[in-house]
């Protein structure tokens, strides 16, 4: 039984793991073309084409009535303004510039959201994971990846979407304006406020993963080991324990009340992944702030009310608060889980 | 990779495997060897265990007993293990979305042991074209392309569970030709599940025969020839025939066709012509009574 085989050093050139990585990543990017790349930017040519629409009625319904905005000399409005005048529009329009960002944030969480439950569990139905698991990679690095595509790459995809959505939104103003007679370029681009919001927006994509985690790992723990309906085993397991949690009272024989269940267990589990779901934690209700609720800590600037919202010191508290951190170790250990049924349930039937 | 799997003889070394699902048991205490440079057959009914073999081999089951693949522990070094072993499960496990550009990308970018020039004379052979989804390939077409990603690969077992399954007698054919020819030396290995027994015994070197969890037969396909005889005897000499203790009797053109189970040749050469019984008249011998 001396076949050459048995002589032959068996050589082994160990894969970069970070190439490892890096192909793995490429690998979710295109099987998720279509939710990481094309759906955010569909949702924000959405919110542009309703913009685009509104102009143009606008325009018709002005000319219908013969009523002529043109002339409005804008530029010598502004030049009397006062710079709070200024500092108020400037605010305004970066919350609105915000608001008009909610359907791309919305369309991230649920591409996200489906993303996560299907990562361990769609390759299993069609059987494809027996292709993925005859080449060299170690169900460690597979399901990283998968955290690192939900929590980072499809993020970074729906923020560039939303700044790129962002200066259209301001070309289609300013040529609106040009085409009234008026020079938008001294109050729409004010450069400062902007590019200080996007800095931030970019700077939040490592915040919100790090909140991310336990929603991550929660439903990639489930995609990894339901053999069926993983969005059942996802949503009905939370909510039937609080409920049970709700009958017995047996959190309120501790004395914690229920709502810290849901805000706390449920919250963080199913929709840790909203963007930005941290806020109102380092400063003490800063989203009754906003809503014009009393008690606050942290100073709403009226003249830049997304970068107060958005502050600096805000962001760091959250980074510094418990509550981000206690997540972050729970998402580690539920990606562990995740890990350890994505090892040993090959197939959903087995 | 340790020393120890440069210097083992047998690519598969099994002692004791046992594999239960619940109450039923799918493998039983098997022992087998399976040496390098050989092409092995892997034989059995359905749902006797031979996929469960498999799985157990490729790290993808928990089993009881010992198991030892190129000296790695399939179920604590399966990432070093995928380095050397490849797998053609039946068709259409590749996923639908992936292109044939992207399989390749991905699988040179990841697999140490992967020539991508290899693969693309592999591809070049047949209509795969780079810009092509798995979902728009036909069956046949799918296998050509996970057989061009295998064949590139300078694996030391691969490991085929029906891979022809479900194909046409061309692709079936051009399947186990390629193989044969531009993959299979005397450094690889190849271990084979199918139905489709015909079509594989003459390139088998080895045979096991599976049933209920059990090796019914495990031999080179030399020993097979010495063991088993088929004699076709005339009607006079049946009854002789008969009290040798035959596996299996038919008729076939008014003349009975027995097969015997280690009976010394000289001796069947009395009662008739000999034949050496073909690997799927074996099974269906051997494996009577089966789904009874």
């Amino acid at each position: 039984m001396n076949a050459p085989s048995a002589i032959r050093p068996a050589t082994s050139t160990k894969p970069n793991p970070m190439q490892t990585l890096l192909w793995l990543l490429k690998r979710e990017y295109w099987e998720h073309r279509g939710g990481f790349f094309w759906a955010p930017l569909i949702a924000g040519g959405v919110v542009i084409a309703i913009l685009l629409l509104s102009m143009i009625v606008a325009e018709a319904t002005a000319a219908r009535h013969g009523v002529n905005i043109g002339n409005l000399n804008l530029d010598r409005i502004s030049a009397n303004m006062t710079p709070d005048q200024v500092a108020t529009f400037n605010s305004g329009l970066a919350a609105g510039l915000m608001g008009m960002s909610i359907p791309i944030m919305a369309t991230l969480f649920f591409v996200v959201f489906f993303y996560l439950l299907g990562a361990l569990y769609d390759d299993r139905r069609d059987r494809s994971v027996l292709f993925w698991k005859s080449l060299p990679i170690s169900d460690l690095d597979t399901v990283l990846s998968k955290v690192v595509a939900a929590v980072l790459i499809a993020p970074a995809f729906a923020i560039a979407a939303l700044i790129a959505m962002h200066i259209v939104t301001l070309i289609l103003i300013s040529v609106y304006a040009g085409i009234h007679g008026v020079n938008p370029l001294p109050l729409l681009w004010n450069p400062a406020p902007l590019i200080t919001m996007w800095i931030k927006l970019v700077c939040l994509i490592p915040v919100n993963a790090l909140w991310a985690l336990p929603t991550a790992g929660w439903l990639l723990l489930c995609s990894a080991f339901a053999r069926s309906k993983p969005f059942l085993w996802a949503v009905a397991v939370p909510v039937a324990l609080g409920a049970v949690l709700g009958f017995t009272q047996l959190l309120q024989q501790f004395s914690i009340p229920s709502a810290w269940y849901w805000k706390y267990i449920v919250g963080r589990i199913l929709f840790g992944i909203v963007p930005g779901g941290w806020l109102g934690v380092g400063g003490n209700g800063t989203l009754r702030a906003i809503t014009g609720g009393g008690d606050t800590n942290i100073e709403l600037d009226k003249f830049d009310l997304v970068n107060s919202v958005l502050s600096w010191g805000h962001i760091f508290d959250a980074i510094g608060s418990i509550d981000l951190w206690i997540g972050v170790a729970a998402g580690a250990g539920l990606v562990v889980a995740a890990i350890w049924f994505r090892r040993r349930r090959v197939e959903t039937s087995v | 990779m340790n020393d120890a799997s440069a210097t083992t003889t047998h690519i598969v070394r099994a002692r004791g495997l046992t594999k239960r699902y619940g109450a039923a048991v799918a493998l039983d205490h098997v022992d087998f060897d399976i040496a390098a440079g050989r092409i092995v057959g892997l034989i059995g009914p359905n749902g006797a265990g031979k996929t469960t073999a498999l799985k157990a081999i490729l790290g993808l089951t928990e089993f009881e007993g010992e198991l030892s693949v190129l000296g790695l522990d399939p179920r604590t070094q399966r990432t070093e293990l995928m380095q050397q072993v490849c797998f053609i499960a039946d068709v259409a496990v590749l996923p639908r979305w992936l292109r044939v550009s992207e399989a390749v990308d991905f699988v040179a970018g990841i697999h140490p042991r992967f020539s991508r020039d290899k693969c693309q004379a592999f591809l070049a052979r047949t209509k795969l074209k780079p810009a092509m989804r798995v979902r728009e390939l036909s069956k046949g077409m799918i296998v050509q392309l996970h057989l061009a990603l295998v064949m590139a690969i300078d694996a030391r077992l691969l490991v085929l569970d029906e891979p022809t399954l479900g194909l046409d007698i061309l692709y079936r054919k051009e399947f186990y030709q390629s193989l044969l020819n531009d993959y299979f030396d005397e450094e690889k290995t190849i271990l084979v599940t199918t139905h489709q027994v015909e079509e594989i015994e003459h390139i088998l070197t080895d045979l096991i025969f599976i049933k209920d969890g059990k090796l019914i037969v495990n031999a080179s396909m030399d020993e097979i020839g010495e063991r088993y005889a088929e004699v076709m005897v005339a009607p006079e000499k049946v009854e002789a025939a008969r009290a040798l203790k035959p596996l299996n009797e038919r008729g076939i053109f008014g003349k009975s066709v027995f097969l015997f189970d280690g009976v010394p040749q000289a001796q069947l050469a009395q009662l008739g012509e000999l034949h050496k019984p073909s690997v799927a008249d074996l099974f269906v011998a051997t494996m009577k009574g089966t789904y009874a």
